[in-house]
């Protein structure tokens, strides 16, 4: 095996993986061992997913997460971008509260749900803000230590010819972070998605967590298979667009 | 005398930082008792600072604690033993390396948490549930590191080992993994970073187990001060775990 694999052996190999993982779940699924419906047939699966992409409920779930989440990385995103500039622009605001910043990113941000519950009602309001809580850490470190990778040169070139802060922004900061930009944004959504999902799944009427709540409730197991491959689908290509539209590569940058 | 002015700049950022920190404690605290923030909605900070006694004496909060460490515990090993065994197999198969290394990423970047209802079926509602939730979402990091640590071998090492005939066991064992394991270490804290949250939150969405059920508890009571206290010691107990493993990590970097 050398260093030099083909990309049809990779693409081979991939098939043999999928196709003994899926006939290794259809064995589990046959043998009996567990009980009815834990795992259910791949043909039962399968129809589940026909059957959400013909649910009208699905469509109109999907409609209301995908708002919160976008709501959510907006405001989240655009406080933490704003955070980010302002920390990363002075040194002394960045050694005061970055710390802050740095070591409440990776607490559980679920635990905060109650109170943004009795903040902002039990409606989208507080999924909403679970996800802008959420994104809002990732993009404010992204942002700042960004800022600090800027060249010098581009600033004082900005600087002698007297642009004013907002053209500064719009003609130095802002194209020369775009990489970090849209990393803070693609991790930002990864979290927001998270937040909203999980809020959804604790209290919610709507949305794609409360729809596998009620798949839960319901012990309809296909279904709830169905729709998490979907969730799961749908996260993992988002990520893969924003890195792909951004010309990122997670491992680079 | 020359030192002063700079150990005044390095005390500056810390003071400001904290005296921030104050400052909006007792603003809000004002607004409250001006009534310009409902206190049925936001507590008073001088409450939640007082309930903080009531929660560990009448909560039981370190018992709770303990339970959450010992399920991070549980998943810290299922997540060490399982990730670094299958990033070092990745690495020594670099086909399958290359067909699976894109998944594991595209694993990490995925709401796994969201299985917890589907493991609740499996597992039931109890602590297993929560290890394996943990389990699950720390082990993509740890996989990946571990493989990027193997990688990351230098050459000549491995050559200085090959010059004195070692076996492929000895290889590994006395040259491949020791120079990995800085690596392989923060592959495993952020694994286990990535545990702590997901068993935390998971206690708290399914009203099970630690610190996370605690929370959960006192909002169903409505006791909105010892909640807030809550919520600051499962903080604190991130950030001193946070810390704690990034000092380690650093000094483990240091020695390599």
């Amino acid at each position: 095996m050398t260093s030099g694999c083909p990309a049809l052996g990779v693409g081979l190999l991939r098939l043999a993986i999928l196709g003994t993982i899926l006939l290794l779940w259809e064995a589990l699924a046959r043998s009996g061992l567990l009980f009815r419906d834990v795992v259910p047939s791949l043909a039962k699966i399968a129809l589940a997913l026909g059957h959400l992409g013909t649910d009208p409920d699905f469509y109109r779930n999907l409609r209301g997460t995908a708002a919160e989440v976008g709501v959510s990385l907006a405001i989240g995103g655009s406080i933490g971008v704003a955070a980010g500039l302002l920390l990363g622009g002075s040194r002394l605001l960045g050694k005061a509260f970055e710390p802050y910043i740095h070591y409440l990113g990776p607490t559980p941000k679920i635990i905060f749900f109650p109170v943004m519950i009795m903040w902002f009602g039990i409606g989208p309001g507080s999924k909403i803000a679970m996800g802008a809580l959420s994104c809002f850490f990732p993009v404010a470190l992204i942002t700042a230590a960004g800022m600090r990778q800027i060249d010098e040169v581009l600033i004082r070139v900005g600087r002698s010819f007297r642009a004013r802060p907002w053209q500064m922004a719009t003609k130095i900061y802002f194209p020369a972070m775009r990489y970090p930009l849209l990393n803070g944004l693609r991790l930002g959504f990864g979290v927001a998605v998270i937040g909203v999902l999980l809020a959804e799944t604790k209290m919610s009427n709507q949305g794609l967590g409360f729809m596998v709540m009620q798949s839960y409730s319901q012990f309809d197991m296909p279904g709830m298979y169905a729709l998490l491959l979907v969730v799961f689908a749908l996260a993992i290509l988002v990520n893969a667009t924003i890195s792909r539209l951004g010309g990122l590569d997670s491992t680079q940058h | 005398m020359a030192n002063r002015p700079l150990a005044e700049a390095k005390c500056l950022p810390a003071a400001l930082g904290l005296g921030g920190l104050a400052a909006v404690l007792a603003l809000t605290e004002m607004l409250i008792r001006l009534g310009w923030v409902n206190r049925f909605i936001v507590p008073l900070p001088s409450e939640v600072f007082v309930s903080f006694e009531r929660i560990i004496l009448e909560e039981n909060v370190l018992s709770r604690f303990l339970a959450t460490a010992g399920e991070a515990l549980a998943a810290a090993f299922l997540v060490s033993l399982t990730g670094v065994a299958l990033g070092a197999f990745l690495h020594r198969h670099r086909l399958l390396r290359r067909a699976c290394e894109s998944w594991v990423a595209g694993l990490a970047a995925a709401p796994l948490v969201l299985l917890y209802p589907l493991f609740l079926v499996i597992f039931g509602r109890n602590a297993l549930t929560i290890v394996m939730i943990g389990f699950v979402s720390g082990l993509p990091p740890a996989i990946l590191k571990t493989v990027e640590g193997f990688a990351g071998t230098p050459k000549v090492l491995l050559d200085v080992g090959r010059s004195f005939s070692l076996s492929p066991s000895q290889l590994f064992w006395k040259i491949a993994f020791p120079s990995a394991l800085p690596v392989i270490f923060v592959g495993v804290r952020l694994g286990l970073m990535f545990s702590l949250i997901n068993i935390v939150g998971v206690e708290f969405l399914i009203n099970f187990g630690g610190l996370g059920q605690l929370v959960n508890e006192l909002a169903e009571r409505y006791d909105l001060a010892a909640m807030y206290a809550a919520i600051c010691f499962v903080i604190l107990v991130s950030v001193f775990f946070f810390i704690a493993s990034e000092k380690l990590e650093r000094w483990l970097l240091r020695s390599a």
